[in-house]
């Protein structure tokens, strides 16, 4: 790993990319040996899903209020306030709510993921558990994958939820937009397809954001410092990936 | 072991709440998932029969003076008449509405969402649950209103263009199709 840096930026990039392609594979294999601990699938479901539900819940609340005071501005110029549910309903469950949640899922889960594997590496707990025979992708690594991929779609479904009731909050108790219509044009609007879209988003980017968490502190320099570079690496590559796949996405599904 | 308590309590919570939110996403929200209707809400039921309903939703509102007194309940086809069923669920506390009241599908503004608005009649008996309000008025389709009004405009103004066409086309060209390009170039 520390012989990287006689390779150029470019190759140095490639390999970090073969060496997650490579990861990703013995992660997939390790899950297999990892389902069958259920109980530490659970406690990393927690981890990632359960001590970030506070903060998707207060985002998803505050971006639909924004979503409400917003639309209803601007629709009221045109008369068309009737049509706030539709436009809360569409941006939210395509857009803000898998890519604002991705982004907090890095930022919440995924640097505790990065960090913990990572001081894993440099207090050398890691090497001890291939000494005792207990391999490590299998023990450590694969359930904290597991648990991420598994916790995102929840959070991006509950982030959704809030957030509409959230512009219902704003647009109907307190800007006055009929609470029948707003509804009623939701969901005469929304289609199937909408909410497919924003489960697959969620699926993909679940799966995006555990690998790479999970990969950066994996591969981290066992040093305090090789930890912290790792943890920020994390977030840095989440969020730009996120935004990117979001765009990929968006485009395929339209 | 209270630990391990309180994070599986934590678990169940997260995941119970996120199959909740995923469930309601999924048949809640888009037009075509199954609805759940919780209860019948107090209140009595109306029905009214239209020729065109235009774009009425379930869940509009039923208005009488810009009021809302109710919404739609159910929106049916009735195969003999080949007109529109509106069901109306009127609140409890407008319970004296004149039984020859008027029916008619409205717009809020003019890109807003149609709903039923309700005209007083003058009789002193009451609408009650299951009666039906005879006197409708469809919704007005905007693109029928333009059609008539372009249908006019040209006829009126294939009179001007007739004695424009004797005199010389190249002078005059009030035409409606062709004027807007004129200035372009």
């Amino acid at each position: 790993m520390s012989n990287g840096a006689r390779h150029g930026p470019v190759a140095e990039f490639v390999r970090k990319a073969g060496v997650m392609g490579i990861f990703f594979v013995r992660l997939l294999i390790a899950c297999g040996p990892a389902l069958a601990r259920p109980r530490l699938i659970v406690a990393q479901i927690f981890n990632a899903g359960g001590r970030s539900l506070i903060i998707i819940m207060l985002s998803g609340l505050f971006t639909g209020m924004v979503l409400g005071l917003l639309g209803q501005d601007v629709l009221q110029r045109f008369g068309a306030e009737t049509a706030l549910g539709i436009i809360a309903a569409l941006a939210l469950v395509k857009e803000l709510g898998p890519v604002l949640t991705a982004l907090l899922f890095a930022g919440r889960a995924g640097t505790s993921l990065c960090s913990e594997i990572g001081l894993m590496r440099a207090t050398e707990q890691l090497t001890a558990m291939e000494v005792m025979a207990v391999d490590p992708m299998s023990y450590v690594a694969a359930p904290r994958f597991i648990g991420g991929v598994i916790a995102m779609p929840l959070l991006v479904a509950i982030f959704d939820v809030i957030g509409l009731y959230g512009a219902q909050l704003m647009g109907v108790q307190f800007l006055g937009v009929d609470r029948g219509t707003f509804w009623s044009q939701m969901q005469s609007a929304v289609g199937m397809r909408d909410v497919t879209e924003g489960i697959v988003k969620s699926l993909v980017f679940g799966v995006v954001l555990s690998l790479i968490a999970v990969n950066e502190g994996y591969h981290s320099e066992p040093t305090a410092e090789g930890v912290g570079l790792a943890t920020t690496r994390t977030v840095v590559v989440s969020s730009v990936l996120t935004l990117f796949l979001d765009y990929v996405l968006t485009a395929v599904f339209l | 072991m209270r630990a391990t308590r309180s994070f599986e309590i934590g678990t169940g919570l997260f995941v119970i709440l996120g199959l909740a939110a995923l469930f309601f996403l999924t048949t809640q929200l888009p037009s075509n998932g199954l609805k759940l209707s919780f209860g019948k809400a107090p209140g009595y039921d109306v029905t009214a029969e239209f020729d065109n309903i235009g774009d009425l939703k379930v869940g509009a509102p039923v208005r009488m003076a810009g009021v809302r007194i109710g919404d739609v309940s159910a929106i049916g086809f009735d195969t003999q008449s080949y007109r529109a069923d509106v069901h109306m669920h009127i609140y409890p506390q407008f319970s004296q509405i004149p039984e020859d009241s008027y029916a008619s599908i409205e717009t809020e503004g003019l890109l807003g969402s149609q709903y039923v608005g309700i005209s007083p009649g003058g009789l002193s008996t009451y609408l009650k649950n299951g009666s039906q309000i005879l006197q409708t008025q469809s919704a007005i389709v905007l693109e029928s209103l333009i059609n008539k009004f372009f249908a006019n405009y040209s006829n009126s103004g294939a009179g001007a263009g007739g004695s424009g066409n004797t005199g010389g086309n190249s002078a005059k060209p009030p035409n409606a199709g062709g004027k807007p390009q004129e200035p372009h170039p």
